[in-house]
């Protein structure tokens, strides 16, 4: 069972939490025998990480005591089944118990000399002994303060209940309060007796969203990911934590080549797209974006391949004509079972909710190419530094699949010009694809080319194509017209252009 | 007859447990003389009794009866605080009413 015993001299041992993503970002959980201070401001889920600490240990065949010193115990088991935690049936089978040190209303002590905090202490040493627990939570310290006057008194006896907490090997978590995201670890003081392992839970206003993250400050004796990770609170799971750099980068790139659903742009990729590789495609509104997904959905789909697209811009149904409109029977491949689309709007979320939702997607249809369109609807409803890290952590676990991502991106002027999606993304992306308008004596026609591919040779030309009722025609290359990509076409004389070729001959 | 009932939650032998019985003795007689019952609840020994009394400090006085509920803190030698906390008048005060 459990290791403590030997393993103190050998180190710090891990109690891994089963905390979706938070053994990653501690690299194996929290200190076994150990407490860990999680402190966080109002409303950044302290309680739900206490309880999910308890929930998923008895998962584990740990059982645990939950010390409430603010809610009451009814408020918690309301609470914690909207997250799909039975607490009162854990109660009831001896898995799960409640220590209650939650103020009552209307009763205030009145304090007529010495005293201490013993009856809590061995309150909880009952509550543990009761139903044999391996972990503890407190919820929350600041509460206890508040009850009694004296905190040097407080602080003196919570350390009191650390120590004996570590006495019986007990792996711990207690949460405390702190006024400000970026400032003193916690009020009270609290950090001063649990200063061995601290993990910061943040609710940060940015730009007018809420942006949960969280950030393991220490963890004495070991080792563990660094910065702040952005996390979510989902009904039925508890907290998600989002590991970015947990995420190991060692896909190993494939040389196997899938169509791009279109035999020009193949043959102007040297063969096609690499499987495990994201492509980014680049383009004004109306450019085309939308076709060259089809396109590459349908291709992937007609040769039988399972493939997910994910529409954040338009309804299935719009996508479904659009589709129809290109010569692309959607509705058939749907019914092939080929084919999922998934449309949401962008707002109905944060892009945390939106990542979990879409790795669910993949995990359940395990598709061999994905699509979204557009990545900039997304951009929309979240903070640059968010959409950065929801990018990343899209893209790695999209590689990790070993499929082909697809991702569309619209630039904000119609000629030329760059995104802000793009220059976020750009170094992540394998492939960039740009669609351009090419404006040509009174005239709007569109231009592609292919910026880069990662490990190929392909095509540098900026070429012309066409759109009509079979798709996408990819025609000749715009010769004598400089400044396309720079959304300022130059018509250079025919004898100008041969002069610049011979210039680069040798 | 025993108007008071009083119980007293301490954690085994401590200084601060000691105080409190000898300060509540004291009271008792010289407040409640013959109508009080009193009784010490060791919550090493009754971890149970303290749990359903939410009892978190010690020494911690509880006055069952007469109605409403008090519950004072601390080993009970600030006595007018004590009486205060138990809403009782002091003896003395008493007494000089009825001179």
């Amino acid at each position: 069972m459990s290791n403590t015993g030997t393993s103190k001299r050998a180190g710090v041992n891990k109690l891994p939490t089963h905390i979706h993503g938070f053994d990653i970002i501690t690299a194996g959980g929290l200190p076994e025998g150990r407490t860990t201070l999680v402190a966080g401001t109002a409303g950044s889920a302290k309680t739900v990480f206490a309880a999910q600490f308890l929930a998923e240990g008895i998962r584990q065949g740990q059982n645990g005591v939950f010390v409430t010193l603010e809610e009451s115990p009814d408020d918690i088991r309301r609470n914690m089944t909207t997250l799909g935690w039975e607490v009162d049936q854990w109660e009831q089978e001896g898995k799960w118990i409640f220590v209650d040190a939650a103020p009552q209303p209307g009763e205030e002590y009145i304090v007529t000399g010495g005293y201490d905090l013993g009856a809590l202490l061995v309150r909880i040493e009952h509550a543990v002994n009761k139903v044999g627990a391996r972990r503890v939570a407190m919820d929350s310290t600041g509460a206890i303060f508040t009850q009694f006057d004296d905190s040097s008194l407080v602080r003196r006896e919570l350390f009191r209940i650390n120590s004996a907490l570590k006495q019986m090997g007990l792996t711990a978590v207690m949460t405390a309060e702190r006024t400000a995201e970026y400032g003193e670890i916690a009020r009270f003081g609290v950090e001063e007796f649990v200063a061995d392992n601290v993990v910061i839970l943040r609710n940060v206003l940015e730009g007018e969203k809420r942006r949960r993250t969280m950030e393991v400050l220490k963890l004495r004796g070991t080792n563990h990911q660094k910065g702040e990770y952005p996390f979510t609170v989902m009904p039925g799971e508890g907290i998600i934590v989002i590991p970015l750099s947990g995420i190991e980068l060692k896909q190993h790139s494939s040389s196997v080549r899938v169509s791009s659903g279109n035999e020009v742009l193949d043959t102007m990729c040297g063969g096609g797209f690499f499987r495990d590789s994201i492509i980014l495609v680049s383009g004004a509104t109306g450019c085309g974006k939308t076709l060259m997904t089809s396109e590459f959905i349908a291709g992937g789909a007609t040769h039988g391949e399972r493939c997910l697209l994910l529409a954040f811009e338009e309804s299935r149904e719009q996508l479904f004509r659009n589709a129809a409109g290109w010569g692309r029977d959607f509705e058939h491949l749907e019914e092939q079972g080929t084919l999922k689309v998934i449309s949401a709007y962008p707002e109905t979320a944060g892009l945390e909710d939106h990542l979990i939702a879409i790795k669910a997607a993949i995990q359940e249809f395990r598709p061999n190419r994905v699509a979204v369109d557009s990545l900039s609807a997304l951009e929309r409803v979240s903070t640059t530094r968010g959409f950065r890290e929801f990018v990343i952590a899209l893209t790695s676990f999209i590689k990790h699949q070993e499929i082909v991502g697809l991702y569309t991106a619209t630039t904000e002027d119609l000629m030329g010009g760059g995104s802000v999606t793009e220059a976020h993304i750009s170094t992540i992306t394998d492939s960039i694809i740009l669609l351009r308008y090419v404006e040509m004596f009174g005239e709007m026609r569109r231009g592609l080319t292919i910026l880069k591919m990662r490990g190929s040779m392909h095509d540098k030309d900026i070429r012309e194509f066409s759109i009509d009722s079979s798709g996408m025609h990819i025609g000749k290359t715009f010769r004598n017209v400089t400044g396309i990509l720079a959304g300022r076409p130059h018509h250079e004389s025919p004898m100008e252009v041969e002069r610049l070729m011979q210039m680069f001959k040798d | 007859m025993n108007k008071y009932i009083l119980k007293l939650y301490i954690v085994g032998r401590t200084a601060n447990g000691e105080r409190a019985m000898a300060n509540l003795r004291r009271i008792c007689e010289e407040e409640l003389k013959g109508q009080y019952q009193m009784q010490v609840v060791d919550v090493l020994e009754h971890p149970q009794l303290a749990e359903d009394e939410r009892i978190l400090a010690t020494p911690t006085l509880i006055k069952e009866l007469p109605p409403p509920l008090r519950r004072v803190v601390g080993d009970l030698s600030d006595t007018e605080k004590v009486l205060l906390g138990l809403d009782m008048v002091p003896a003395a005060a008493r007494k000089g009413d009825h001179a």
